[in-house]
C-alpha cells in the first residue's frame, strides 16, 4: 500500500452533516435499449467540467452486464487487502460467487491514487445462514449486506450492487474517471454522469456519485437541507447512513417507497418534490386526497432544499428539479433518445440538433421509461 | 471584423480573444460554434461593439458588460446579462434562468421564452434604466424583488401560462408591462394592475420598435392590443417588518 492510499480511508469519519455542491449532472437514455458506449456521457459531462473542481466524478451504467444480468454485480473498494479478505469472507459464507475480478482500469496521468476496485457477479445463498432466524428475499439480503459492509467493516465500501448495471466513480474529473475506468469499452442503454464540487466534505472515493443501491442510482446538484428528518426517518426501515452526505437519503428513500411500499415511480416523486399545500388547495377533490394523503404518510421523505437529480432504475430515468427550481435541469429528445443536463451546451455537444429542448418546471418530473416510449414533458420552454 | 471559431475552447481563451481584438479595434465578432463558454464579453465596454454568437453560450453571457451588443442565434443559458452596465443581448431563442440579475442598465431582448426569476433584483437610478423584454413565457418568481427599470412580457405565442407563481414577489420599484392579461387574483398582494395609459404606450414605442427591428418581426402585431400595467404598491413593502411604525 502506498503512502498515499492511507490518506484516501473509505471509512471515513468526517464530522459533517450536508454537503453543498455546485454540481453538474448528465444523463443519457435509449428508450428502446439502443446502446452507446462511455464516450458520449464522457463527451456531454466534460462540457461541464467547471462545475466540479476534481474531487469527484462518477457514471452509472445500465445494461453493460448482459452476460451476467440474473446475478448481482458489486462493486467494491477496499482500502487495503486485509479489508478485502474480511469482506471475501464474508461474500463466500452467504453468496455463491459466478465470477470476480479486478475492475479494469487505466493508469492515466490524471488519475493516481486509488483503493483496490474489485467486482463480485453473484446471488445469495439459498441456504445461507440467516435463512435459519427469518425468510428475507434476495433484494433484502443484498440491501442488508451492503448496509452491514459499509458500516461494520473498516476500509470497504459496495459502491454498486445492483443487477445488470455498475457505478464507477472517484475522486477526479468525470471525464478522467472515464478514462481510469475505460468506458469507452463499455456499452449500456442508459448513463448518468456527475461532476462534483463538495464544498462541505473533503472528496473521497466513496463519497463521488453516484449512489446506488441495487438497480438504484442517483446523482445530485444541490443539498438536501432535509437530511436530518430524512435520516432519522430511513433509520427506522433500517438503512444505515454511513457515507456522510446528503445524497444517499435519495437512493435509499426511492428504495423504500418503489421496491418495499410498492408506489409507481410518478407517486414517489410527488413524495420527494411534493406540491405545495397552496397548490393541493386548488386541485380536484380526487387528486387532492390523494396528494394529502402522500404529504401526510410521507412528510418524512420530503426533500427540501436546492436541487436537481437524475435518477437511474432498471425501468427507466426520472430528472426532477426541488419544487422552486434552485438548480437547473434542461431536457432534450432525439429520436428514441432522451438527454438531461445542467446545462443545454452538454446536450447539444453530443446531439446538436434535437428534436425538442426544454426546461421542465420546478418539481415536475421527466420520467422516461423503457420500452414503453413515455417522456413526459413538463416543459416550460418548447421549440 | 474577425471570426472566431470557438469549437473546444474554453472561456478564458474565448475572453481574451475578444478583449484582444477589441484592444486592436475590431468592432464586429462572428463567433462560431460556441458551446458552453461562460462569461463571454465580460466586462468588456463599448457601445460599436457587436459580438454575433453561433451556438449555444454558457452561463453569464454579458456579466458586467458596458456598453457592446451580443446576438445569439439560438438559445442561451441561466444569468443572461448577470449585473449589466449597459449595452444589448438579443436572444433568437430561449433564454435560461435569473436573466438579468441585478442588472442596472441596458436592454435584453429575448425572442422565445425564458426560464425562472427573470430580472431578480434588477435595479435602475436616474438615466440608468434596464430593460428587458420576452417575446414568449415566463418561468414562476417573475421580477423577484425588482427595484427599478423596466420588464415587458409579451406572450407571443398566446400560451395559457404566460407567467408562474409568485409573480412580482417582493418588488418594490420599477414597471412590468403585459401584453396578455394575466390571472392577477393569484399573485403579489405587494403590487397593483392597471391597464397602460397613451403615456405609457408611448415610452413604450421605442424599445418595441427596435425589439420588432431587431428579430424582423411586425410591430403592429406586438402592440396591436391594450398592455397592463404593474407597479409596486409601495416602495418599502418591509419597512415595518421587524420594527413598529
Amino acid at each position: 500500500m502506498t503512502e498515499g492510499l492511507k490518506v484516501l480511508k473509505l471509512k471515513n469519519k468526517f464530522s459533517v452533516e450536508r454537503d453543498i455542491s455546485g454540481c453538474g449532472l448528465c444523463g443519457i437514455i435509449n428508450a428502446k435499449k439502443v446502446k452507446t458506449n462511455g464516450e458520449s456521457i464522457k463527451k456531454a459531462i466534460s462540457v461541464e467540467h467547471d462545475r466540479g473542481n476534481g474531487l469527484g466524478g462518477g457514471f452509472a451504467v445500465y445494461g453493460n452486464y448482459q452476460n451476467y444480468a440474473e446475478l448481482y454485480a458489486f462493486h467494491i473498494m477496499y482500502d487495503n487487502l486485509s479489508a478485502k479478505d474480511n469482506v471475501e469472507e464474508y461474500l463466500k459464507n452467504n453468496f455463491i460467487i459466478e465470477k470476480e475480478e479486478s475492475i479494469p482500469t487505466s493508469k492515466t496521468s490524471k488519475i493516481k491514487e486509488h483503493p483496490y476496485l474489485h467486482r463480485y457477479f453473484m446471488k445469495p445463498k439459498p441456504d445461507r445462514q440467516d435463512k435459519l432466524f427469518h425468510d428475507m428475499g434476495d433484494d433484502d439480503f443484498v440491501v442488508q449486506s451492503v448496509m452491514s459492509i459499509n458500516e461494520k467493516y473498516d476500509g470497504a465500501y459496495v459502491f454498486s450492487s445492483g443487477k445488470n448495471m455498475g457505478a464507477f466513480k472517484g475522486v477526479g474529473y468525470p471525464e478522467d474517471i472515464a478514462d481510469f475506468y475505460e468506458l469507452d469499452e463499455v456499452e449500456g442503454y442508459m448513463w448518468t454522469a456527475h461532476n462534483r464540487f463538495p464544498t462541505n466534505t473533503p472528496g473521497w472515493w466513496g463519497g463521488a456519485h453516484p449512489f446506488t443501491l441495487l438497480d438504484w442510482s442517483i446523482v445530485h446538484n444541490g443539498e438536501i437541507s432535509s437530511y436530518g428528518i430524512n435520516k432519522r426517518y430511513l433509520e427506522m426501515y433500517k438503512y444505515n447512513l454511513s457515507l456522510k452526505t446528503d445524497t444517499e437519503v435519495i437512493t435509499y428513500i426511492f428504495d423504500l417507497l418503489v421496491r418495499k411500499h410498492g408506489l409507481p415511480i410518478e407517486l414517489a416523486t410527488l413524495v420527494l418534490a411534493a406540491p405545495f399545500y397552496q397548490n393541493i388547495d386548488k386541485m380536484d377533490n380526487e387528486k387532492k386526497e390523494l396528494l394529502t394523503t402522500l404529504r401526510q404518510i410521507y412528510g418524512s421523505a420530503l426533500l427540501n432544499g436546492p436541487f436537481a437529480i437524475v435518477f437511474g432504475y432498471s425501468g427507466g430515468m426520472v430528472a426532477m428539479n426541488d419544487r422552486i427550481k434552485l438548480r437547473p435541469l434542461v431536457a432534450a429528445t432525439m429520436g428514441d433518445f432522451t438527454y438531461v443536463a445542467s446545462e443545454e451546451a452538454a446536450i447539444r455537444a453530443i446531439c446538436p440538433s434535437p428534436d425538442a429542448v426544454w426546461s421542465p418546471k420546478a418539481g415536475e418530473p421527466v420520467i422516461v421509461k423503457f420500452e414503453e416510449l413515455v417522456a413526459q414533458k413538463g416543459g416550460l420552454i418548447g421549440l | 471584423m474577425i471570426t472566431i471559431d470557438a469549437n473546444g475552447m474554453h472561456y478564458r481563451d474565448l475572453n481574451r480573444l475578444i478583449r484582444e481584438g477589441i484592444e486592436r479595434g475590431v468592432k464586429k465578432f462572428f463567433l462560431e460554434n460556441v458551446n458552453g463558454q461562460y462569461y463571454i464579453g465580460d466586462g468588456i465596454k463599448g457601445d460599436d461593439i457587436i459580438i454575433n454568437i453561433n451556438g449555444v453560450p454558457g452561463n453569464d453571457l454579458g456579466v458586467f458588460m458596458d456598453g457592446p451588443t451580443i446576438a445569439v442565434s439560438g438559445n442561451a443559458q441561466d444569468n443572461v446579462g448577470n449585473t449589466m452596465n449597459a449595452g444589448k443581448i438579443l436572444i433568437k431563442g430561449d433564454a435560461g434562468d435569473v436573466v438579468g440579475y441585478g442588472m442596472r442598465g441596458g436592454r435584453i431582448y429575448i425572442l422565445g421564452n425564458a426560464g425562472y426569476r427573470v430580472g431578480i433584483h434588477m435595479k435602475g437610478y436616474n438615466e440608468q434604466l434596464p430593460v428587458i423584454i420576452i417575446g414568449g413565457k415566463v418561468g414562476s418568481f417573475f421580477a423577484e424583488y425588482m427595484a427599478g427599470g423596466v420588464i415587458v412580457l409579451l406572450g407571443l405565442n398566446d400560451a395559457d401560462d404566460t407567467a408562474g407563481d409568485y409573480f412580482a414577489a417582493g418588488m418594490h420599484g420599477g414597471v412590468i408591462y403585459l401584453r396578455k392579461k394575466i390571472d392577477f387574483s393569484k399573485y403579489s398582494k405587494e403590487v397593483e394592475l392597471y391597464e397602460a395609459d397613451d403615456n405609457d404606450m408611448a415610452f413604450l414605442k421605442k424599445y418595441l420598435l427596435e425589439y420588432a427591428d431587431d428579430f424582423n418581426i411586425s410591430f403592429e402585431n406586438i402592440t396591436g392590443k391594450p398592455f397592463y400595467k404593474i407597479i409596486p404598491s409601495s416602495t418599502r413593502p418591509y419597512a415595518h417588518l421587524y420594527t413598529s411604525a
